[in-house]
């Protein structure tokens, strides 16, 4: 499975190390809402298709990505930086392709 | 001044090696660099940062990520967004970056004791490289001055490709006697020597 990094380009998956559902939303630090804690800790969509994940590429740049990934195919659909202000960074354009 | 000691000492036997009969195709070098620096740059101060390495250094980087440029002194290259590695042959590059840099624009790292940088040159070096690394090493793909970092079995490297068949490596020191052990057998096929 290659995942293209928008910084590195594309990446053996050995490079990446799984982070996690990326559909998770941390509650509060300061809620005692049990609910939404328990949600948070254990509910999980487990879809048979396109599933939102978090992966770093902790073999490489080390950014974390928010990854599209197919869980029947491992298609990769989308990859972007979990963080919005490395976007200016993003490269593998056109002339490194080349 | 206290003359630094090379990790690799133990396993850096000058001269020719492996089947060389037929010619030498790798050189393998350790360039000792007096100083190597990690740059890193806030959110949103990338701009002021490649500034401060262009007053500090006098190199200009290139656009676009993994852009790195290199006068055969002093070298940079970006490696993750927003971070930059900077080697040059003189010692007190830190101290230089560390006024250049302040606390707004972002972090300064001194490596010069925490790397160890390799050179593999000669017409075999994307060869051997593409054994040990899954990146396209191939002139277009990876131009000269650009940056890479990958790993080698879970060992971090950097690299630079400082000319057309010749690529600096940036490893931790401490793995560094061991991954130029396997870089000489890898190249043993091709005929290498070490200067």
């Amino acid at each position: 499975m290659l995942i293209t990094c928008p910084y590195c380009g594309p990446r053996g998956v050995i490079e990446f190390t799984y982070q996690g559902d990326g559909n998770r939303e941390r509650p509060d630090p300061a809620s005692q809402n049990f609910e939404a804690w328990n949600a948070y800790v254990y509910d999980r969509l487990n879809p048979a298709g396109d599933h939102n994940e978090i992966w770093q590429h902790s073999g490489g740049c080390r950014a974390h990505l928010r990854v599209v990934r197919n869980t029947l195919t491992h298609e990769i659909s989308s990859v972007a930086f979990v963080r919005g202000d490395h976007g200016s960074a993003a490269r593998r354009k056109a002339e490194d392709k080349a | 001044m206290v003359e630094r000691q090379s990790p690799l000492e133990p396993e850096f036997h000058v001269g020719s090696h492996g089947n060389f009969e037929h010619g030498v195709d790798i050189l393998l070098t350790e360039t000792r660099p007096g100083s190597i620096v990690q740059l890193a740059a806030w959110p949103g101060e990338e701009k002021r940062l490649i500034a401060a390495i262009r007053s500090v250094t006098g190199l200009a980087l290139p656009d676009g990520a993994g852009g790195g440029v290199n006068d055969g002194v002093k070298s940079v290259f970006g490696f993750a967004p927003g971070k930059f590695t900077a080697a040059d042959d003189a010692e007190g590059l830190a101290a230089a970056f560390a006024k250049a840099v302040t606390p707004e624009i972002g972090t300064v790292t001194d490596l010069s004791h925490g790397r160890t940088a390799i050179r593999i040159a000669g017409p075999k070096a994307e060869w051997v490289l593409a054994k040990f690394f899954a990146i396209d090493f191939a002139l277009p793909a990876f131009p000269v001055g650009a940056g890479r970092s990958t790993a080698h079995h879970d060992v971090f490297a950097q690299i630079q490709r400082t000319g057309a068949d010749q690529f600096d490596i940036y490893v931790f020191r401490s793995f560094a006697r061991s991954f130029w052990k396997a870089l000489c057998h890898a190249s043993e096929e091709v005929g290498y020597e070490v200067q």
